[in-house]
């Protein structure tokens, strides 16, 4: 909303402030300040002219003027125009040199087309106050000649623009921001509402409500005799300007004027194109209307119309038809001002993607009292501006409605706030607003706190549609009755009027109180996990990224995943912000792929990047529509669980990428290139953090490389893969070569994590180390030998490992030779050399009764 | 000495003593090395020295000599030994200072064989955020980022033809009445935590919401809330207040408090926006004269989030009973918090995982 501070002043008496103060206060009472515009203060040294004299030069290409003007100077000024809209004896504003214009412009004396022009003529764009314009602003004939343009014509003013948010309908009005503002300053507000109606019984141009639920107030007034072609004045076009409304023609701007001023949306329409009755209703099947913006719109048996005997002439508060718009030559006038369903407009507004000035009002919220002075206001600027007459009677059709009521303790925003007001402090702000209070005895007391009836009509949801959830007079004494004004269809709750009460006393003076929670119980052990596992990646020397969930059909096909793979079902929105990727991913790794692709094309060769991220996977068979429930009371089990049906799984993952060198080469020696090892060494890291012990196995899973794929599980359960990418996965995301991926379902590991870390007995008895070499065939998994080893030696081997692998002529073709060092340990005693070699051989003999492993040289 | 007299003992005579111990010294002091030094241990020390011959013939003197011609040789073997040890201290320590200085490396060699890793800032920052209320008692409670409408809007006091609705550029899965939705806020969580935990609840929920804004230097689709809420008996808008002051100071330090402006939210009444006073020039930059802060815009105070008193009604939807219970609820976007507590400019920075924006910040942010 965009206030002109000079339309501010005239209803409110505000003290000699700045623009910046009115706005804090403003702001410190709920109505934002996005910005302030400054408007004429640049404009230095244009005054009133006469022109005296025109000298038509024609040796140019196009029209042009050497006017002598008269400025109330010694002599008159010759000056050099391009306009012909003006003629001699009219006045005119002059830029005399040395006159500073809108943006800085600076005007001097200047020689062009062969004469000295010694100053300009301007138009009204040149004076900042219309877009464009085709000629020059010609003025009053009584306009004094020398005086300051600016001050003739106030074009100097401040305007401020508020953020008005959705429960403040009214302050889309200066009515609104004016009583907000003579509250904030604490000076009288002079309502420009608060006119005298004609009293008259007579109605005008026929109309009736058909459908109550639509609308609860109608009212039409008509002008007739009104000149089509009369000018709006320069004040108004100036202040809609400012308001951020184009100008358009006189009858169209002054129920914009009206709108802006009061905050009612008015519709004119053109008398001689009406046949009938006007009737508010829904639309019927099959309806149509062309709108003003020349689309013809297919109605919704929703859609809230004006029609007549033709049918919709109008969509009610939002756009109104092209065959009844007034035109340049329309005379008879039909005004409209209508109170319709906040719900009804805002459905019909979403429903056609139209938003307009009135629809945003009227889904805000417009004071159901206004039609009738609002199109009375609108009469009559447009007689006293168009040379019409006002028709004597009103068409007023109504439907009751009970004024919502809302009884607190007179405590209660002191309650609300933590601080103490008073009775006094409450029933003032709450007057202030316009409400009405009463003082109300405890047994009068309505149930529920809140009530109303019929108030659906218009869509205004109140306190009393909860019953007794929202009361709060239960056991309080001194009660109060609180009828909010007509204008503030927002206030219908007890803590409505709390913050009501809070924000005039002002936000900055609540105190400052730490409440005493009760002692938590930290962070749950899944939470310290994803900690540990962020952590221990990014100490391997892994950068974390947070890439966005969204891929698409191609990255399924990119990771060459098969038909039927489950991670190819994906949830699809309706809305995504690229075709190209409507899907939410199931997997992590596409979006870390696409990172370090964008790293790698940055410079950067050796990357290593993990992120940890929901994943979202659709359960087959899950229902469709996830359940919209009631919100007046707890949902039930069932209910709750209905939506939860509806949800894809959204398990968390984690998952690395790398390439290049994973530890770098230097002047100390060579690098080792990053490989399938690390990228399951990161799965380890992961699951060692779980305090779980990962199994690893070979396994065939897109998008890794079928030879160079581990499967990782944990107990029985599959929990991920790690390993070297596909070389066609490689090549479709343009990928360096070898790049290596790793995929883990966190969640799996959250639900198996184990209990406390149980101590080892630490045996202070000497190792026994032996070594052995087994020759198994190429094929066997290192993995299955380890684990026969470790199961044959039994409780006294304290450690194993690997330190050598050796293929070769020396152990056959087609074979290779392990080469471990087995540690040996008793908790209890000294072992002895036959002991530990007992030992070893039933770790061999294991080794070789499962896989047919061979001492080697035995 | 196979000729010797059992009375007159040469090797014992107090000069003969004298000199040996003499030309101990004398040799112990000459020993240039440790090497050195060994074969004179040997040859003045060792059990062939003349002195420990001489040690020997004691046995051959008459009983009441004896004593005299041991304290004699005792007294200089004790100060040859003495002597070698001080010779042998200070002989290693010339050895180790050499060694040391020949081993000398260059030190400023650089090394990073091994890669260095980091932490996502958002992240971090979501976790400091969740420390600093875990401190207070809070818990850390999560939900589901694909969520149903209901706990998305309808439950939050947002209904379907709410102008606040609409603002939220939601994110719909297909289709439009599938009643499901990319959760445009981390609210939702309030609805489970008040479904599934016992009262009293205080929660804090940081996590990734959705908006279907294009990516700019100032807007992303996919971003990052942190959401309080406290649900208990007697709780004010005095208690919201005194929580963000602290939790203002926990993050940005002494004497940073907030400021509360009206403001309007379906799910809180009534409902703030929330200032921070500006933690790098505490608000002198706003005076008229004083240097300017890039920080604030010389605002004195910095946009911070929203906040309010839950509104009764999503109390009700929830089936606490706001007769007996009150609470409160704010929330603000991590990424924000980023880019004036760390001058990050561009959100598409965050978004990009360029690796060189995200190591600076390590661990912690």
């Amino acid at each position: 909303m965009k206030v002109p501070l000079s339309w501010l002043r005239e209803y409110v008496d505000l003290p000699a402030v700045t623009a910046h103060e009115v706005a804090d206060k403003l702001t410190a009472a709920g109505l934002k300040l996005e910005s302030i515009t400054s408007h004429g203060h640049e404009i230095k040294n244009v005054v009133v002219g006469e022109v005296l004299d025109i000298e038509e030069l024609t040796e140019f290409k196009k029209p042009i003027r050497y006017c002598q003007v008269e400025v109330g100077e010694a002599a008159p000024r010759g000056i050099v125009c391009g306009a012909t809209n003006f003629s001699v004896g009219d006045r005119v504003p002059v830029a005399l040199p040395g006159a500073v214009l809108p943006g800085g412009f600076e005007i001097g004396a200047r020689k062009t087309y062969g004469r000295v022009s010694d100053g300009m003529i301007c138009s009204e764009a040149e004076l900042g106050i219309a877009d464009s314009s085709p000629g020059i602003l010609v003025l009053e004939p009584g306009a004094p000649i020398g005086a300051d343009i600016v001050e003739l014509l106030q074009l100097r003013d401040d305007v401020i623009e508020l953020e008005i948010t959705p429960d403040r309908g009214y302050a889309l009005s200066i009515r609104g921001v004016a009583r907000e503002a003579a509250i904030a300053f604490g000076v009288p507000f002079r309502d420009p509402a608060d006119l005298d109606l004609p009293d008259t019984a007579e109605a005008a141009y026929p109309a009736s409500i058909g459908d109550p639920s639509a609308c609860d107030r109608f009212v039409l007034r008509e002008v007739g005799g009104f000149d089509p072609a009369a000018p709006s004045p320069l004040w108004m076009r100036v202040r809609l300007l400012r308001a951020g409304m184009r100008p358009v023609s006189l009858a169209v701007d002054v129920t914009n004027y009206v709108m802006l001023e009061l905050g009612q949306p008015l519709h004119a329409f053109d008398r001689t194109k009406l046949t009938g009755e006007i009737v508010v209703r829904r639309a019927r099947a099959g309806e149509t209307l062309e709108t003003l913006d020349h689309v013809v719109r297919k109605l919704h048996p929703d859609d809230i119309l004006i029609t007549d005997g033709s049918g919709p002439i109008s969509m009610a508060g939002t756009m109104g038809g092209l065959a009844t718009e007034i035109s340049g030559s329309s005379t008879e006038l039909v005004i409209e001002a209508a109170h319709f369903s906040a719900t009804g407009t805002a459905r019909m507004s979403r429903r056609h993607n139209l938003v307009s000035e009135a629809s945003k009002r009227f889904e805000r919220g417009v004071d159901r009292e206004l039609p009738l002075y609002a199109s009375w206001r609108a009469v009559k600027l447009l007689v006293e501006l168009g040379g019409g007459t006002a028709a004597p009677g009103v068409t007023h059709a109504a439907i009751e409605v009970d004024p919502v009521r809302i009884t607190i303790p007179a405590d209660h925003p002191d309650r609300v706030a933590g601080m103490a007001y008073g009775r006094e402090v409450v029933i003032r702000h709450l007057e202030q607003v316009g409400c009405t209070v009463t003082a109300t005895e405890p047994a009068a007391a309505t149930a529920g706190g809140a009530s109303a009836s019929g108030a659906a009509a218009t869509g205004v949801v109140s306190g009393g549609d909860l019953g007794d959830a929202l009361d709060v007079t239960e056991g309080a004494t001194d009660l109060i009755t609180v009828t909010p004004p007509t204008w503030r269809p927002d206030l219908t709750d007890p803590n409505d009027l709390a913050e009501e009460v809070i924000r005039l006393v002002g936000y900055d003076r609540l105190p400052s109180v730490l409440p005493a929670a009760p002692a938590g119980g930290g962070l749950t052990e899944g939470q310290r996990l994803r900690r540990r596992v962020g952590r221990a990646l990014a100490a391997a020397g892994y950068v974390e990224v947070l890439s966005y969930p969204f891929l698409g059909e191609r990255d399924f096909d990119n990771l060459q995943l098969p038909a039927g793979d489950p991670r190819r079902v994906a949830t699809r929105l309706a809305n995504p912000l690229s075709e190209d990727e409507p899907l939410m991913r199931t997997t992590l790794l596409p979006g870390l792929l696409k990172t370090l692709v964008r790293n790698v094309g940055r410079g950067f060769s050796d990357v290593a990047l993990f992120e940890v991220g929901a994943v979202y996977r659709p359960e087959p068979g899950a229902p469709e529509k996830a359940p919209v429930l009631p919100v007046s009371r707890r949902p039930r089990p069932e209910e709750l669980a209905s939506v939860e049906a509806a949800l894809p799984a959204q398990p968390l993952r984690v998952a690395v990428v790398l390439t290049g060198e994973r530890e770098r080469s230097g002047w100390w020696g060579g690098g080792r290139a990053a490989g399938w090892a690390d990228a399951i060494e990161a799965a380890r890291t992961v699951v060692r953090e779980a305090r779980l012990v990962p199994v690893v196995s070979a396994d065939a899973h897109e998008p890794w490389h079928p030879g160079r794929c581990a499967a990782i599980h944990v107990g029985d359960e599959l929990i991920g893969h790690a390993g070297e990418l596909h070389p066609r996965v490689i090549e479709a995301y343009g990928l360096p070569p070898r790049t290596c991926a790793m995929e883990i379902e966190l969640t799996r590991l959250e639900r198996g994590l184990p209990g406390p870390v149980q101590t080892p007995a630490i045996s202070s008895y000497p190792v026994a180390t032996q070594d052995v070499a087994l020759v198994v065939p190429a094929a066997t998994p290192v993995a299955t030998v380890e684990q026969a080893l470790r199961e044959g030696a039994g409780e006294l081997l304290e450690s194993i490992r690997l330190f050598d692998v050796y293929t070769g002529a020396q152990v056959g073709e087609g074979n290779k030779s392990l080469a471990y060092s087995l540690r040996f340990r008793a908790p209890d005693r000294t072992l002895t050399v036959e002991e530990t070699t007992a030992a070893r051989d039933a770790a061999v003999s294991l080794a070789t009764e499962r896989l047919g492993a061979q001492l080697r040289g035995a | 000495m196979s000729n010797y007299d059992p009375v007159e003992v040469t090797p014992l005579h107090a000069d003969e003593v004298a000199r040996m111990q003499a030309d101990a010294l004398a040799a112990i002091a000459a020993a240039r090395d440790l090497d050195e030094l060994k074969q004179v241990r040997l040859a003045h020390a060792g059990d062939r020295s003349p002195i420990a011959l001489a040690n020997r013939e004691i046995g051959a003197l008459p009983p009441q000599a004896r004593a005299e011609a041991g304290k004699r040789i005792g007294g200089a073997r004790k100060a040859i030994g003495e002597a070698l040890a001080a010779r042998q201290a200070k002989l290693e320590a010339e050895r180790d200072e050499r060694v040391l200085v020949e081993e000398t490396v260059d030190v400023t060699l650089p090394w990073d064989a091994r890669p260095v890793g980091a932490r996502h800032p958002l992240t971090t920052l979501q976790e400091r955020i969740a420390d600093a209320f875990v401190a207070m008692g809070y818990e850390v409670a999560e939900g589901p980022e694909l969520e149903g409408e209901w706990f998305n809007f309808d439950a939050l006091n947002i209904a379907p033809d709410h102008p606040a609705r609409s603002e939220h550029d939601t994110f719909f899965v297909e289709s439009v009445e599938s009643g499901k939705v990319l959760r445009t806020q981390t609210s939702p969580v309030q609805i489970r935590a008040l479904l599934s935990r016992p009262l009293p609840v205080y929660v804090i929920s940081p996590g990734k919401v959705f908006r279907t804004d294009e990516l700019d230097a100032t807007h992303t689709p996919v971003f990052h809330q942190v959401e309080g809420l406290a649900v208990d008996e007697g709780l004010t808008m005095a208690h919201l207040k005194g929580t963000l002051d602290r939790f203002a100071e926990v993050m940005f330090g002494e004497g940073i408090t907030t400021r509360f402006r009206p403001n309007y939210f379906p799910f809180t009444e009534p409902s703030a926006e929330m200032d921070l006073k500006c933690f790098v020039c505490r608000g002198s930059s706003a005076v008229p004269g004083n240097p300017p802060c890039r920080t604030c815009k010389s605002e004195g105070w910095i946009e911070w989030g929203g906040c309010g008193m839950v509104n009764p009604r999503v109390l009700v939807a929830c089936g606490v009973d706001p007769r007996r219970y009150s609470g409160f609820a704010f929330g603000m976007g991590i990424e924000r918090t980023l880019m004036f507590r760390h001058n990050a400019e561009d959100m598409r920075d965050m978004v990009e995982g360029d690796v060189r924006f995200t190591l600076p910040f390590g661990m912690e942010v």
